[in-house]
């Protein structure tokens, strides 16, 4: 398992180090530079601050040089943060947004599987078809629909909790943005897992546990739920990664100062390091998110272990 | 247990949580903390690397120059206690007060020296360096003519004097000395930490307030600088400057009494804001141009008679009012008015109705040789905004009823300007803050001789010329008359379209008191107070 996990982790290096050059390039593509503003700068300045980060140099004598400082760990200034390396930005942030990230994930997977659960227990009942409804509800309205009207709600008119900021990190500043990024994957997991209960309830190996007269809870925890995840775990991997990346919008209205604002921004502001840092983030996380589901599926089914 | 009873405990300890966490948030207050959405993340606190409103607010709350902003915004003493002018209007000579830095040394002369030379140097690249280009040398030397920073106009003959001798006499240039690029910088702290120097922990200040902690996207605080020599006067104890672009968000937090000021607000609930929060939506005149700029080297934008059709079929009057909802003034002339006691020059036909403007703009065009058969096609850019679309949108319908046919284009800000700076337009949306508050500010816009300001390349030598005098002119009447002139010329070449002159917004909650509106919309927290 261990030297699987490793080799895994090897071979995509190559695919990191051939999407960095891409990126670099492409990047270099796109109009206007990091110095273009609504105040024009004067041609003596322009030529100054583009000596200043070696924005002067040839495109493939930056290309070197960055991939250079890639390699110990220096992923170079940020162009709009002038107090502040890319790294530094970036290790600020994180925090905030595994945070908030990870308390969603858990959310969403209890929220679906219990719920997904109770539907296929009960299924083709009122109960399970309320439940579907407001699932539906959940993954169909935008979040950035559900924060204001939370904020709304929650924050102005009854003053529960407040409206956004990370204040002091305590529970009530993530609450709202936490339930707001949850929920469509909370939905999606519901029905996934309603879905794969189901068909694992109608397995030969749930058939033989009942004729040996093992009452129907027991039976659902021990024999049923861990084969009925595999397919939520399948959406897990990718959906880690949207939680931790796609929360863009709820650190936007809610004043988080995660890293999700710095995927667009930087992109809009040409701010070139910050862009190609956040890549590499990205990727990274992407790729260990694949592996730990992997590992995970044969945890969960010892029939993917004996292949 | 069974999932239903799983669930019910889930239940049960959620609400618990949530009704702890409520308890937590309810915190105790003791400081008088002032929270003020800020819009934008600073990129940096060092005063030679700032340009944006955003920045000013919190750098002009931690530095202080020789001459500091009262309640009003108009120029005061700061560091300088008194100053005088020679006869010649070259030379200004400021006395320092007894003033310490934030870790107790000694504000010096040599501090400001230090200062200019610094943002002066084409090194640093500050992108506001220009603004001190009265200042004698200062041009020659950022453009790199010159590359000794001792030649430049400003010395220290003991540590409580500073002499500043300037290229010519420059009537603005006081007030221009509040501009953060005036600021000193404490010496002693840049050549011990170098470029690390303007980082939190080590940031050195002499202003009212002192950076304490900076959570990039999130928010910078600062605290009462006790060392600040006016600090028993101050009625704020921290300050907390929040990044929020978005302004809906914004406002729903100002409403929770999380925000006391916001410094921007979204337009379309300006009337909403007027019946449910009453006198705390305020809009007040600032000194900035909306303009579209017209490139006059490509034909037919090259004829007069083109641009002014396309200025007169403009129906400034609902810009403000309708289009963006807050009233904002038609511009008739190229500055906004209230610069200085200066009468700006209007256009000539700004007084007849919209069915003659658009009458008279017809005739213009089909005497340049456009009619229905031969339709004026033109491009109108801007950058991806709302109110610029709105604005865009309204106006090319405007066209249409004298028989332009306008294709609208929009890019993103950065691409907007740089396609502008390569003189790649039709027409395009463009604005202007100013630096200071005199007419020069505006008028350069349209200079020959500034192709990096003058997007639409507009070149008329009789133009520059009364500019050029004007520079050269020590009585203030003879110089607003000459600019006057330039003006009118500007207005009769319909040098570029002026649409509206720019209104601050603000919300600021009735427990603020000091926030004063002004045309700089500049308001230091040093003359704020809040009640509980």
């Amino acid at each position: 398992m261990f030297g699987y996990a490793v080799k895994r982790l090897l071979s995509t290096i190559p695919v990191l180090w051939i999407a960095l050059t891409f990126c670099f390039f492409v990047l270099r593509l796109a109009p206007g530079g990091p110095f273009d503003l609504e105040r024009p700068l004067p041609p003596v300045v322009r030529a100054n601050l583009e000596a200043h980060y070696g924005l002067d140099r040839s495109l493939v004598e930056q290309y070197f040089s960055y991939m250079g400082n890639v390699l110990i760990g220096d992923l170079g200034p940020s162009f709009t943060n002038d107090d502040f390396t890319v790294a530094e930005l970036l290790a600020i942030g994180l925090p905030y947004t595994f945070t908030i990230g990870g308390a969603a994930f858990l959310l969403a997977i209890l929220i679906g599987v219990l719920t997904g659960t109770f539907s296929a227990l009960h299924r083709n009942s009122g109960v399970d078809y309320t439940i579907a409804a407001v699932i539906m509800t959940g993954l169909i309205v935008p979040n950035f629909l559900v924060a204001p009207i939370l904020q709304l709600i929650f924050g102005v008119q009854l003053a529960w909790l407040p409206v956004g900021g990370w204040g002091n990190g305590s529970i009530a500043f993530l609450i709202l943005p936490v339930v707001v990024l949850a929920l469509p994957h909370a939905a999606r997991i519901s029905r996934l897992m309603r879905g794969s209960m189901i068909e694992t309830l109608g397995a030969d190996f749930i058939r033989t546990a009942k004729a040996k007269g093992i009452g129907g809870t027991l039976t659902v925890r021990r024999h049923a739920i861990k084969p009925a995840l595999l397919p939520v775990l399948s959406y897990l991997g990718p959906a880690a990664g949207y939680l931790l990346t796609g929360s863009l919008v709820v650190e936007n209205i809610f004043g988080l100062p995660g890293i999700g604002t710095y995927f667009i921004n930087a992109a809009l502001n040409r701010d070139y390091g910050m862009v190609l840092g956040t890549v590499i983030f990205y990727m990274v996380l992407i790729i260990v998110l694949n592996l730990i589901v992997d590992v995970a599926y044969a945890w969960l089914d010892p029939r993917v272990r004996a292949r | 247990m069974n999932a239903v009873a799983g669930l019910k405990r889930l239940a049960a300890a959620a609400a618990f949580g949530i009704a702890s966490a409520m308890l937590v948030a309810a915190g105790p207050v003791s400081a008088t903390t002032l929270h003020i959405h800020n819009g934008g993340d600073p990129s940096s606190l060092d005063p030679h690397k700032v340009s944006g409103d955003w920045e000013n607010r919190i750098v002009g709350d931690i530095f202080e120059g020789l001459v500091a902003e009262d309640i009003n915004a108009e120029p005061i003493p700061g560091m300088a206690t008194e100053w005088s002018v020679s006869d010649d209007g070259l030379v200004y000579t400021f006395k320092l007060r007894d003033a310490m830095w934030s870790d107790g040394t000694p504000v010096k002369a040599s501090d400001f020296v230090f200062a200019f030379r610094r943002l002066m140097d084409p090194a640093t690249a500050a992108d506001y360096a220009y603004l001190q280009y009265p200042v004698k040398n200062a041009e020659k030397i950022n453009k790199g003519e010159i590359t000794d920073l001792a030649m430049l106009g400003i010395e220290a003959p003991d540590d409580k004097t500073v002499v500043i001798t300037l290229e010519r006499p420059t009537p603005y240039f006081l007030g221009g000395l509040t501009h953060y690029t005036a600021y000193p910088l404490p010496q002693h702290v840049l050549e011990a930490k170098g470029d690390d120097w303007v980082k939190v922990e080590n940031i050195v200040v002499n202003g009212p307030y002192k950076p304490v902690e900076w959570v990039p996207n999130s928010h910078v605080r600062t605290v009462i600088n006790d060392k600040y020599y006016d600090a028993a006067n101050l009625k704020i104890d921290e300050v907390v400057f929040y990044k929020l672009e978005d302004e809906s968000a914004a406002l729903k937090r100002y409403r929770a009494g999380e925000f006391d000021i916001m410094t921007e607000f979204p337009t379309d609930q300006y009337e909403w804001m007027q019946q449910n929060l009453p006198g705390q939506a305020r809009v007040a005149p600032q000194a900035g141009l909306y303009y579209y700029v017209i490139n006059h080297n490509k034909p037919p934008f090259d004829d007069v008679r083109v641009r002014q059709a396309l200025s007169m079929a403009i129906y400034r009057e609902v810009i403000g009012p309708q289009v963006l909802g807050t009233g904002e003034l038609p511009a008739y002339s190229w500055v906004p008015p209230g610069m200085a006691g200066y009468e700006p020059a209007y256009l000539d036909w700004k007084d007849l109705s919209q069915d003659e403007k658009n009458a008279k703009a017809k005739e213009l065009l089909a005497e340049a040789g456009f009619g229905p058969d031969k339709p004026l096609k033109l491009q109108l850019r801007y950058n991806t905004n709302e109110n610029h679309k709105r604005i865009a949108v309204a106006i090319a319908a405007m066209w249409k009823a004298i028989g332009v046919e306008t294709e609208l284009y929009n890019t993103e800000t950065k691409v907007h300007y740089d396609e502008l700076k390569d003189n790649i337009l039709d027409v395009a949306r463009a604005g202007w803050l100013a630096d200071y508050i005199d007419p020069v500010n505006f008028l350069e816009l349209l200079k020959g001789s500034l192709p990096e300001f003058n997007y639409g390349r507009y070149n008329n030598p009789e133009f520059d010329a009364l500019l050029d005098k004007a520079a050269l002119e020590k009585d203030q009447a003879k110089r607003y008359a000459l600019l006057h002139e330039a003006e009118a010329i500007a207005m009769r070449d319909n040098a570029g379209l002026p649409i509206y002159y720019y209104i601050s917004r603000n919300v600021v909650s009735p427990k603020i008191s000091g926030f004063n509106d002004n045309i700089k919309d500049i308001h230091r927290t040093r003359w704020l107070s809040k009640s509980e």
